[in-house]
């Protein structure tokens, strides 16, 4: 079953609901290790990605030994000089203004390509190729018994999608059923936050008891639950804060409240150091295994009905 | 720096900040909040939620509305069903796995395409054509501390960054319309395009970061960018005693770039009661918290306008 955590609002606590679920996972004394000879299928390795790859910040909890890295990015165009009779059509049919013909030049403008390879398909001469333009990195490894993948864009560029959609492809295996695989997911709701939740079986939300919290998790329900028909639940963390706009609207659009982290300053000063609360406060293991046994019971009424 | 200042006058040149963070959370929406209620006291000032995706500004500042605008932008494929062949030339040529497959007519997917027309220009019955979208909205609000520009980023649509330039631009107008000293920028949490979008063309970047392994990482990346697009940074800590080594740490980077940092917020739950109240921090009730505000936004005004005694 693949969840992702998102939350609309930055900040809510997505990393520590992540981290801490697929901690809370493993069983008991076992997460020691590197990962070598261990059976990825095994639904006692669950699989996590970091797809916050503009500020990935789960590695810094789980502490994942990296084993492979590789450079990502999209197809930008490139064009042969001497094949190219610079009539223009790879401007006209480039939706993102990425090209530009002047005179007897041609312009690409990388970070407004989209990679969608139209420009090359349209060329009339075949003058046009791609090439690799490097966004950010993959990464991938074990943290104790929890695979670990994370993609990381580099400062400077601007598409986070690509970087998030080649992630997914390449750490998710084909059948990964009986494995839990956790999505970190960005804030906001937009683009990103969209190629995150796609293809995913549940999308759990972390929320605040706050104004902002509210007004960001109606935002990001109605992208997870309206726009792409994923069933979602929530998790209320520093539950006691704030008001009671996220429980009414909860109740009023049958959203099922998952969890709730109260507001504890020993929560906070842990997360400040790097620190899984898991780790500092061991108590929380059961309350996110049952956390994971509600989402797999509703994943399996929805398959059901 | 005297060409900044007009001699009759004694008025300076607008200047344009954003309020920015990497990570999410961190406080950038009631940092902007204060600034904005504690600015407008000697300022004339004109304020923008570049936040598009998760727009908070508004909340604690109790728009009134104005004007309402679409933003209309980007555009899908559509394919006639009556006129496909389902040859899959489309889902071929898609880069997007925006296409879905059918016994007798494929489809499109619309969160998944990103309006390339690849699949337009390839398909050799000529099903498909391109619909331009109804993005969101963009509003031109009242407020107690200046004209408020915000938007609303139709959920899952892209080109959020077209969106916060729109809202940028409305606001810099504005300004300049209105003669207003100061334009205060709400920025969206990452490094990638919304965050470019906002940063580009700004006198100043304002950095809320608070005191935790994630802050201290974020902080480097975001600074990286801002950087990299010639925008200079302040830095304000955030929750500052929530972990004093923490902060001790972001002081020392800080310090190591020549970026000053102009205050430290203690960590008080006040910050969320005003919130829940729907006002800015500052205009909530006078403690720590609105002192170390009052504090940043001293130090923020000197490095504004350095040539201006107020």
């Amino acid at each position: 079953m693949i969840v992702s955590i998102a939350s609309g609002k930055g900040g809510t606590g997505k990393t520590t609901v992540a981290v801490n679920l697929a901690l809370s996972l493993i069983a008991d004394g076992q997460n020691e290790g590197d990962g070598v000879g261990l059976d990825p299928a095994s639904s006692v390795h669950p699989l996590f990605l970091d797809c916050d790859v503009e500020e990935p910040n789960a590695a810094l909890f789980l502490r994942p030994d990296i084993q492979e890295r590789l450079d990502v990015g999209q197809m930008i165009p490139k064009v042969d000089a001497k094949t190219c009779t610079y009539c223009g059509r790879c401007a006209e049919v480039c939706q993102y203004n990425a090209v530009a013909v002047v005179g007897q030049q041609v312009l690409i403008f990388p970070e407004l390509c989209h990679g969608c390879g139209s420009c090359s398909l349209n060329c009339p001469t075949e003058a046009i190729h791609e090439v690799l333009h490097v966004l950010g990195t993959i990464e991938r490894g074990w943290a104790g018994l929890v695979e670990f993948a994370q993609g990381t864009m580099n400062v400077g560029e601007a598409m986070a999608v690509p970087i998030i959609r080649q992630l997914k492809r390449q750490a998710i295996p084909d059948h990964s059923d009986g494995r839990p695989v956790i999505l970190d997911a960005p804030p906001g709701t937009s683009c990103p936050v969209v190629e995150t939740m796609r293809g995913t079986d549940f999308v759990l939300m972390v929320t605040e008891p706050t104004p902002f919290g509210l007004h960001d998790l109606r935002m990001a329900v109605e992208v997870a639950r309206d726009e792409l028909s994923l069933p979602v639940g929530v998790v209320v963390n520093r539950d006691g804060v704030g008001d009671q706009g996220v429980n009414d609207y909860c109740a009023a659009e049958d959203i099922p409240v998952l969890m709730r982290i109260p507001l504890d300053r020993r929560i906070a000063e842990a997360y400040s150091e790097g620190t899984a609360l898991v780790e500092v406060l061991p108590e929380y293991r059961e309350q996110f295994r049952n956390l994971y046994a509600l989402i797999e019971e509703l994943h399996a009424e929805r398959r059901g009905s | 720096m005297q060409k900044d200042v007009d001699r009759e006058t004694g008025a300076s040149e607008m200047k344009q900040m954003v309020i920015l963070s990497g990570k999410g959370g961190t406080g950038k929406t009631t940092v902007t909040a204060a600034l904005a209620h504690l600015a407008s006291q000697g300022l004339p000032v004109v304020l923008a939620d570049a936040d598009v995706d998760a727009a908070n500004l508004e909340l604690v500042l109790d728009p009134v509305k104005r004007e309402e605008h679409d933003f209309r932008s980007g555009q899908v494929a559509v394919i006639d069903r009556e006129t496909c062949i389902a040859c899959g030339i489309c889902e071929t040529v898609c880069r997007f796995e925006a296409v879905i497959p059918g016994d007798e007519a494929y489809d499109i997917e619309d969160v998944a395409c990103e309006g390339c027309a690849s699949c337009y220009y390839q398909c050799p019955e000529e099903a498909i054509h391109m619909e331009e979208q109804l993005a969101g909205k963009w509003f031109r609000s009242d407020t107690r501390f200046g004209s408020l520009f915000h938007a609303h980023l139709f959920a899952g649509q892209e080109n959020s960054g077209k969106l916060v330039t729109l809202v940028k631009q409305q606001a810099r107008a504005r300004g300049e319309d209105t003669e207003a000293a100061l334009v205060l920028v709400d920025g969206p949490p990452g490094i990638g395009c919304p965050v470019i979008s906002a940063s580009t063309g700004m006198d100043l970047a304002l950095h809320v970061v608070e005191p935790t392994v994630s802050g201290v990482h974020d902080l480097q990346r975001i600074m990286g960018t801002t950087d990299h697009f010639g925008v200079p940074s302040l830095v304000v800590i955030n929750k500052a005693d929530l972990n004093h080594a923490r902060s001790e740490e972001i002081a020392a980077f800080c310090a190591g770039r020549d970026v000053p940092v102009v205050g430290e917020v203690p960590y008080d739950t006040i910050v969320t009661e005003a919130m829940v109240h729907g006002r800015p921090v500052t205009d909530y009730v006078d403690g720590p918290v609105a002192q170390a505000l009052r504090g940043v936004w001293a130090r923020v005004r000197e490095h504004l306008f350095p040539d201006v005694q107020v």
